[in-house]
C-alpha cells in the first residue's frame, strides 16, 4: 500500500513537471493571443527597421508612452529592408526606413519624420579636413591606402564600411558611384554607432556614417570629425537649406492606412513638439 | 497491478523525454536545410565555394574566405594554446610546490568560466588598440587567435592536468628508479602515458574555438578575404551569421543558413576525425 | 626552469586580464546602476531590466530542459543502460548535440521559435533555444549522478523485493540530489554566458519586460552591444562584466560545493 502511494506520488512529480512545462508553453500562447486580438484599452506597437531611426524612434516612443501610459511601444533594429519586409507582413505596425521608398514598395504609405544626411568622418587628430569625391572613391577602392598620399600622416587608412543589407551602404554606393565588389575594407561594421566606435578608437580609420548620429557623438566629446562631401559641411543649415548632398528621409512606413494608436504615434512623431527632440538627436525636423 | 502501471508509466515518460532530446540534433539539421534550400535549389551549391565575393544582396555567395578564416582561427589559437597548455600542466605537477599548483589550477578553473563575450570586450579594449600601435588596423586575425587562445588554454591545461595526474605513480617511481631524470621522467613517461588525457583537451579547446562567435565577431574586423597575413582582418562562418542575420532578407537570409550548415558539415567532420585521431591515440 | 618561466608568464598575463576587468567594472558597480532602467543607450542609467530580462530567460531555460533532461538521464542511466538502441541513439545524438555551435543554435531558434512558432524576438524564444542548448550537459551530468549510485546498494534493494519505481524514488534519486543540483547550475552557468544564441531569438530591447512574448536583453548581450554598438560604452560594458562574472562565479562556487559533497571522483570525465 504505502509503495503504491509513494510511487503514485512520484508519477505527480513527473506530471507536475510535464505540466510545469506545457503551463510556459500555454502562458506563452496565451500571451500571444492576448497580442494578436489586442485590446484597444492597453496595447502594443511594434517598430522595426533601420539602425539610424532607431533611436529617434525610442526617443519619440519614449515621450508617447508617458503620455499614454495604456501603450508601449517596442522599438527593435534590424535595417531598413527589414523594416519594409516586417511592416509588409504585419510583424510590425510600423517600419523605420532611412532612405526613400523603391518603385517596388510604393504600395506601402510612408511618413517623414525628420531629414539625415550621410557624411565620412575621421579620427579627431588627423590632419585631413577635406576629401575630393574622387579620393572618396579611390580610398575606398583601395587605389589610395595612406594618408601620405592626400597630404595626412604617413599611416596606412583604416577603411571602414558596413556590412549587406544597410540602407547607409546603399546610399553611400550610389552617390559615389562605387560598387559593392571594388570597395576593399579592412573593417566591417553594422550599425553607425559601432562606426562611430571604431574611428574614435582608430586614428586612421574612415567610415561614413548617419551625420545624426556622428554628430551627436561628437557633441558628447568623442574624438571624431565630421567631413563635408563636396565642400559642403555637414551642418545643420546645410542640410536645412538641402545644400549638403547626400540628404535622406527618415521614414515611418505602413501597410495600410494608419488608425488608432498607429496613426496617433506617427501624428505624434510628425508634430512640432517632437522638433526639438528630433534636434536633440542632430536630426533635421521637416520644413513647416 | 497498479505499480507495474506506475512502472509503466514512469518508463514511458522518460523514454518520450529521450526522444525529445534526441530528436532535437535532428530538428536543427532538418530547419537549417529547410531555411536554406530556397537558395540551393536556385543557385548552383559550387558557387557557394566558387563564387569571387560575398555580396548576398547582390547575388554572390562565395563562402570559401569565411571558411578559411574558421579554420586559420582556430589553428592558429591551437598553435598557442596547445603547446602551452601542456607547459602549464607540467608547472602544475611536477615542478610547483603543492600549494602553487592547487592555486594555479583554481585561477585556471575561474579562466575557464569566464564566458567569451567578457573575452571578446578584453580584447576590443585592450589587445586590439595594442595590435593597432605594431600594424593597423588591430582588429585582425592575430588578435582572434590570441583571444581565443587565452579562451581555451584553460580547458587544454586542465585537461592535461587530470591526465597526468591520473598516471599512476608506479611508473613514475619506476623511471626514478632506472635513474631517468626529471625532465626525462616527464618528456619521455609522463607526457607519453597522459596523451589521450591531453589530446581529449586539445580536441574540446579546438572544438570550443571553431564555433566561437562573439570573440572573433568582435576583434577579428569581419573583412570577407582569405587574409595574407596575420594582421589582415578576417570573417568567419560563425561572426557571418551573427553580423548579418538581423539584416537579412530571402536570399541573403537562405545564404546565411547555408553559412550554418557549412559550419555545422565542419564541425561534424572535426569530431569526426578528432574522434579517430583519439582511438588511435588510446590504441597506442 | 622553461616550465616555471611559462607559468609566471602566462599567470601574470591572467591576472592581467582579470584584474583588468574587476578594476575597470568595479568603480561602476552601484545601487543605482543595478536597480535603475539603461539610459542614453545604455551610456547612463542601470541595469535593472536587463537582470530581470536575464532571469526569465534562465527561468523558461531551466523550466524546460529539466523535466526533459531529468526524464532523459533516467531512462538512459535507469532503464537502457546504454545498452537499448535507442538508448545508444539518444546519446549518440546528444554527443552530436553538445558539439553544435552556439550560433546554429541561434539560426534554429529564429527559423523555429521566433518564425516558425510565430513567438517574435522574445524570452520565450530566446529561452527555449537555450533549453536545448543546455540539454547535452544538465543530461550528462545528472545521468553520471544516477549511475554512480553502487550497484550494491541496487542489489541489496533488488533483494529486499523493492520496485523500481521504489528503488528510483527511495535510493537513487536521493543519493543523486547533489548531481541533479551540480547539472543545474551547470546548465545555468552555460545559459547565462551565452550571447550568440540570444542575438537574433531574444533580441536587443532594453526595456523592463512585462510578458515572456516580450524581447528582452540578456545581460550577455547587453555587454556586447556596450562594447561594440554604443561609443562611450565602455565603462558600463565593464560593469556588466563585473556582475556577469559575480554571477557566474557565485553559480561555480555552488556546483563545486555540490560536486564536493558527492564526491570529486566520481565527476572525472565530465
Amino acid at each position: 500500500m504505502i509503495l503504491v502511494a509513494a510511487s503514485s506520488n512520484l508519477t505527480n512529480k513527473i506530471k507536475q513537471g510535464l505540466i510545469l512545462s506545457l503551463s510556459i508553453y500555454l502562458g506563452g500562447m496565451s500571451f500571444a493571443a492576448r497580442n494578436a486580438h489586442a485590446d484597444p484599452s492597453e496595447s502594443q506597437l511594434v517598430l522595426t527597421g533601420s539602425s539610424t531611426v532607431a533611436p529617434l524612434a525610442a526617443e519619440i516612443a519614449h515621450h508617447f508612452e508617458k503620455m499614454h501610459r495604456q501603450v508601449r511601444v517596442d522599438v527593435q533594429t534590424g535595417g531598413s529592408s527589414r523594416g519594409i519586409a516586417d511592416a509588409r507582413r504585419g510583424l510590425a505596425d510600423i517600419g523605420m526606413v532611412s532612405r526613400h521608398l523603391k518603385p517596388a514598395e510604393e504600395h506601402l504609405w510612408e511618413f517623414p519624420i525628420a531629414y539625415d544626411g550621410i557624411t565620412l568622418i575621421v579620427h579627431k587628430s588627423n590632419p585631413v579636413d577635406g576629401l575630393s569625391n574622387n579620393e572618396v572613391r579611390e580610398i575606398y577602392q583601395g587605389r589610395i591606402n595612406n594618408w601620405k598620399m592626400l597630404g595626412g600622416r604617413d599611416a596606412p587608412i583604416t577603411v571602414v564600411n558596413k556590412a549587406a543589407g544597410h540602407s547607409t551602404l546603399e546610399l553611400f554606393t550610389d552617390y559615389f558611384h562605387l560598387k559593392q565588389q571594388e570597395i576593399r575594407a579592412s573593417v566591417i561594421i553594422g550599425d553607425n554607432a559601432q562606426g562611430i566606435k571604431t574611428v574614435a578608437g582608430n586614428p586612421d580609420a574612415i567610415a561614413y556614417v548617419s551625420i545624426g548620429a556622428a554628430a551627436y557623438d561628437s557633441g558628447q566629446g568623442l574624438p571624431i570629425k565630421l567631413l563635408p562631401v563636396d565642400q559642403v559641411s555637414p551642418t545643420l543649415f546645410n542640410l536645412q537649406s538641402g545644400k549638403f548632398p547626400i540628404l535622406r528621409p527618415l521614414n515611418l512606413v505602413t501597410l495600410e492606412v494608419p488608425e488608432g494608436w498607429v496613426k496617433k504615434f506617427i501624428q505624434f512623431a510628425r508634430s512640432p513638439e517632437m522638433k526639438s527632440i528630433i534636434q536633440e538627436q542632430y536630426f533635421v525636423p521637416r520644413p513647416d | 497491478m497498479s505499480l507495474a502501471r506506475t512502472e509503466r508509466m514512469l518508463y514511458a515518460g522518460c523514454r518520450l523525454a529521450s526522444i525529445c532530446s534526441g530528436l532535437i540534433v535532428l530538428f536543427i539539421g532538418f530547419f537549417l536545410f529547410k531555411e536554406s534550400l530556397p537558395l540551393l535549389l536556385k543557385i548552383n551549391p559550387m558557387r557557394f565555394l566558387n563564387d569571387p565575393g560575398w555580396h548576398p544582396t547582390e547575388g554572390q555567395f562565395g563562402l570559401f574566405p569565411m571558411f578559411a578564416g574558421s579554420l586559420l582561427i582556430t589553428v592558429g589559437a591551437m598553435i598557442v594554446a596547445a603547446p602551452l597548455g601542456i607547459i602549464l600542466a607540467v608547472f602544475c605537477r611536477f615542478f610547483a610546490p603543492r600549494k602553487i599548483a592547487n592555486a594555479y589550477q583554481a585561477l585556471l578553473s575561474v579562466l575557464s568560466g569566464i564566458p567569451s563575450v567578457v573575452f571578446g570586450l578584453w580584447g576590443l579594449v585592450v589587445l586590439a588598440p595594442i595590435i593597432r600601435h605594431v600594424q593597423p588596423p588591430g582588429v585582425s586575425l592575430l588578435a582572434g587567435v590570441l583571444v581565443l587562445a587565452v579562451m581555451i588554454l584553460p580547458t587544454i591545461a586542465l585537461s592535461a592536468n587530470a591526465a597526468m595526474t591520473s598516471v599512476p605513480f608506479e611508473y613514475l617511481q619506476g623511471a626514478a628508479a632506472l635513474g631517468f631524470s626529471k625532465w626525462q621522467r616527464v618528456w619521455g613517461v609522463a607526457i607519453p602515458a597522459a596523451r589521450p588525457g591531453i589530446v581529449t583537451g586539445m580536441i574540446l579547446g579546438a572544438g570550443r574555438a571553431i564555433g566561437e562567435t562573439m570573440v572573433v565577431l568582435m576583434v577579428c574586423g569581419n573583412v570577407v578575404q582569405v587574409p595574407d597575413s596575420v594582421f589582415d582582418p578576417v570573417r568567419t562562418l560563425t561572426a557571418n551569421i551573427a553580423l548579418e542575420m538581423s539584416y537579412a532578407l530571402s536570399d541573403h537570409r537562405a545564404a546565411l543558413f547555408v553559412s550554418g550548415l557549412m559550419l555545422l558539415f565542419v564541425v561534424m567532420g572535426f569530431v569526426a576525425i578528432s574522434e579517430s585521431i583519439r582511438a588511435k591515440v588510446i590504441e597506442k | 626552469m622553461l616550465c616555471t618561466g611559462v607559468a609566471v608568464g602566462v599567470g601574470l598575463f591572467f591576472f592581467w586580464l582579470i584584474g583588468d576587468i574587476f578594476l575597470k567594472g568595479a568603480p561602476g558597480i552601484t545601487w543605482e546602476f543595478l536597480w535603475d532602467e539603461p539610459e542614453n543607450a545604455g551610456r547612463k542609467g542601470g541595469i535593472a531590466p536587463v537582470l530581470v530580462s536575464t532571469a526569465a530567460i534562465l527561468l523558461v531555460t531551466l523550466g524546460t530542459a529539466v523535466p526533459i533532461g531529468f526524464g532523459t538521464a533516467v531512462f538512459l542511466a535507469e532503464f537502457s543502460q546504454g545498452k537499448t538502441t535507442l538508448g545508444r541513439m539518444v546519446r549518440r545524438a546528444l554527443d552530436v548535440l553538445a558539439s553544435v555551435p552556439s550560433i546554429i543554435f541561434g539560426l534554429f531558434g529564429n527559423a523555429v521559435f521566433s518564425h516558425w512558432m510565430g513567438l517574435g524576438f522574445s524570452i520565450l524564444s530566446g529561452g527555449l533555444t537555450l533549453a536545448c542548448m543546455v540539454l547535452p550537459i544538465l543530461i550528462r551530468t545528472i545521468e553520471a549522478g544516477l549511475r554512480a549510485v553502487p550497484l550494491s546498494t541496487r542489489l541489496s534493494a533488488a533483494a529486499l523485493g523493492l520496485s523500481r519505481v521504489a528503488v528510483l524514488r527511495d535510493l537513487i534519486f536521493p543519493a543523486a540530489v547533489p548531481s541533479l543540483a551540480a547539472g543545474l547550475l551547470l546548465g545555468l552557468g552555460r545559459a547565462l554566458s551565452e550571447t550568440a544564441a540570444l542575438i537574433f531569438t531574444s533580441g536587443y530591447v532594453s526595456r523592463m519586460p512585462e510578458s515572456l512574448l516580450d524581447s528582452g536583453r540578456s545581460l550577455s548581450v547587453h555587454i556586447y552591444d556596450l562594447a561594440m554598438n554604443v561609443p562611450g560604452g565602455d565603462t558600463h560594458a565593464y560593469a556588466s562584466a563585473w556582475v556577469l562574472i559575480v554571477l557566474l562565479f557565485s553559480i561555480n562556487g555552488l556546483t563545486a560545493l555540490c560536486l564536493d559533497h558527492w564526491g570529486k571522483t566520481r565527476m572525472r570525465g565530465l
